[in-house]
């Protein structure tokens, strides 16, 4: 559900870019969003643009049908931005094969369109955009 | 240390029909369970003065909770002088921390705590079409809208990505991860109300379907229906209870020191159990050496796995080599673990079952599955990936 502290974040890349909060006086990156710096407590935060580059730290091949629109198996990582590692998202990694798959792997971001929605999921920066077939940012 | 873990004991155990879609109503497994637990406190209803249960009436829920407080207090006509319940406190065994601390304040002196899962019925009722799916539809929020877009529904997932990443930098092998299911199974089939008792090997456990990376089938716990409940007295009473003795309390553990999320935080274990095992051992002069069994919840094997390495039973990464070959957790080895099958192979008690497990044991009351040489400590935990908790128990 879109709100009004989260529709940047689900919205951001309608441009192509990925962005956070992130504090004015610390200068720490927050996410989730939150109204409160985590570390200073400072309430000034301001979002801000990244440049989607990523590792992942951890990754499964989910094999098990949750939900009637996800057909297995598809990839699930956890991924540390590049400007700070504590920041962390959950998404999928598209575009490399199981056997490919690395902790470590350095990772770029790219959307995928759902209606007013722009996913952020992740591609190894050896892929090219949408090398999994699927349009980037347009219908899935 | 003067605690107020001192001053509470497990007096009464019960436990209702377990098993695979039962098809009966929750409130009537609950009944079952907690009239169970009071007549094997030997009480009466009248002398139920708190209750207490883990989560409460929930909307939602679905079968994950079958009985809210207010409804058995209803139901049974109690009249408690206080009464609680909630999803967020430190995993299932938090509910009974708040028993003991109730009967440590002097607020009651017997206190009714219970939990009630029907999931495996519930499942058969939906796809029968006699209850309808509440949920679905709609875009989401609080915290799932971060992980169900990406398909990431289940508590499999999430608890896989920390496994992968605890297997990158220790070496855990399935083949080492797999004692933990198989050790299970061999228990479970000594336990008469478990749901799977049927042998398995290290290579039924290698070759079951995959669920999610690392985790195969026999990874994840069974859901079912089942309820379990205890009457948490304060100890003066113990000498007049049923038995004249009870089992006792030494030390809890409930701290959360890591942020309340699923994909933050040390991603080679899962959160919310090192704050909880780090308590438990500031609460006691008991060591690890001391421990005759552990109970340690395994809604997926890899929480068990977290809970004896932030116990301290082995070293850090080295659970893998400590559950090599099985032996050490075996019902006759170093450190019996889950010894009535756990929620991998008994069925998904949701934490009260590990500590009705070692309740049981620690009476000697086990029968054929009795750990031998008479035990006289065990821990039981709950919880990993959401805040957890532990108890140190000890025998009358």
């Amino acid at each position: 559900m879109l709100t009004e502290s989260n529709r940047f974040f689900w919205t951001s890349g309608a441009d192509g870019k990925l962005r956070f909060l992130r504090c004015t006086a610390c200068r720490n990156y927050i996410h989730p969003p939150s109204p409160v710096c985590d570390k200073c407590l400072c309430r000034e935060l301001a979002v801000e643009a990244v440049s989607g580059r990523a590792t992942l730290a951890a990754v499964t091949v989910n094999h098990q049908m949750w939900m009637p629109n996800m057909e297995p198996p598809y990839v699930v990582g956890i991924v540390e931005i590049e400007e700070q590692d504590s920041v962390r998202l959950t998404t999928n990694i598209v575009a490399c094969d199981e056997a490919d798959l690395a902790i470590g792997m350095s990772l770029q971001v790219e959307f995928q369109e759902y209606e007013d929605v722009f996913l952020p999921v992740f591609r190894p920066v050896s892929s090219p955009p949408g090398a999994d077939g699927k349009n980037p940012t347009g219908d899935a | 240390m003067d605690k107020f873990e001192h001053s509470a004991v497990v007096s009464g155990l019960g436990m209702s029909d377990i098993g695979r879609r039962l098809m009966r109503d929750p409130m009537a497994l609950t009944v079952d369970a907690s009239l169970a637990a009071i007549a094997d406190a030997g009480l009466t209803r009248d002398d139920i003065d708190g209750v207490c249960t883990y989560p409460g009436n929930v909307p939602g829920a679905g079968g994950f909770s079958g009985a809210g407080a207010h409804d058995l207090i209803d139901v049974l006509r109690l009249k408690p002088n206080w009464h609680n319940s909630g999803l967020e406190q430190a995993g299932q065994l938090g509910s009974i921390v708040a028993a003991m601390m109730a009967v440590a304040t002097g607020l009651c002196r017997h206190v009714l705590c219970f939990r009630t899962v029907w999931e495996a019925t519930y499942v058969q009722l939906q796809r029968t079409g006699q209850i309808r799916y509440s949920g679905g539809g709609g875009r989401l929020s609080g915290g799932m809208e971060w992980r169900i877009p990406y398909g990431a529904a289940s508590a499999a997932n999430w608890i896989a990505l920390y496994c992968s990443r605890y297997m990158h930098e220790y070496g855990l092998t399935r083949e080492q991860l797999g004692q933990i299911a198989v050790n299970n199974r061999k228990n479970a089939a000594l336990t008469p109300y478990a749901v799977y008792k049927d042998p398995m090997t290290l290579e039924d456990y290698l070759n079951a379907r995959m669920v999610s990376t690392p985790l195969g089938l026999y990874d994840c716990d069974v859901p079912c229906d089942a309820s379990v409940a205890f009457v948490i007295s304060h100890k003066d009473t113990a000498k007049d209870c049923r038995r004249g003795r009870a089992v006792g309390f030494e030390a809890v553990g409930t701290a959360n020191t890591e942020r309340v999320s699923w994909d933050e935080g040390d991603l080679r274990y899962l959160t919310g159990i090192e704050g909880a095992a780090n308590m438990l051992w500031s609460r006691t002069d008991l060591k690890q050496k001391d421990i005759d069994m552990v109970q340690l919840y395994d809604g997926f094997s890899f929480n068990a796995l977290c809970w004896l390495e932030k116990l301290g039973f082995c070293g850090v990464g080295e659970a893998g080599a400590f559950l090599e070959g099985g032996q050490r957790i075996a019902r006759d080895g170093e450190l019996p673990l889950n010894t009535n099958g756990g929620q991998l192979s008994a069925g998904r008690l949701h934490g009260y079952g590990f500590l009705h497990e070692a309740c049981v044991q620690l009476l000697g009351e086990a029968g054929e599955r009795q750990v031998p040489n008479n035990p006289q400590t065990a821990i039981a935990t709950s919880g990993g990936g959401v805040p957890g908790s532990a108890l140190l128990l000890t025998a009358p």
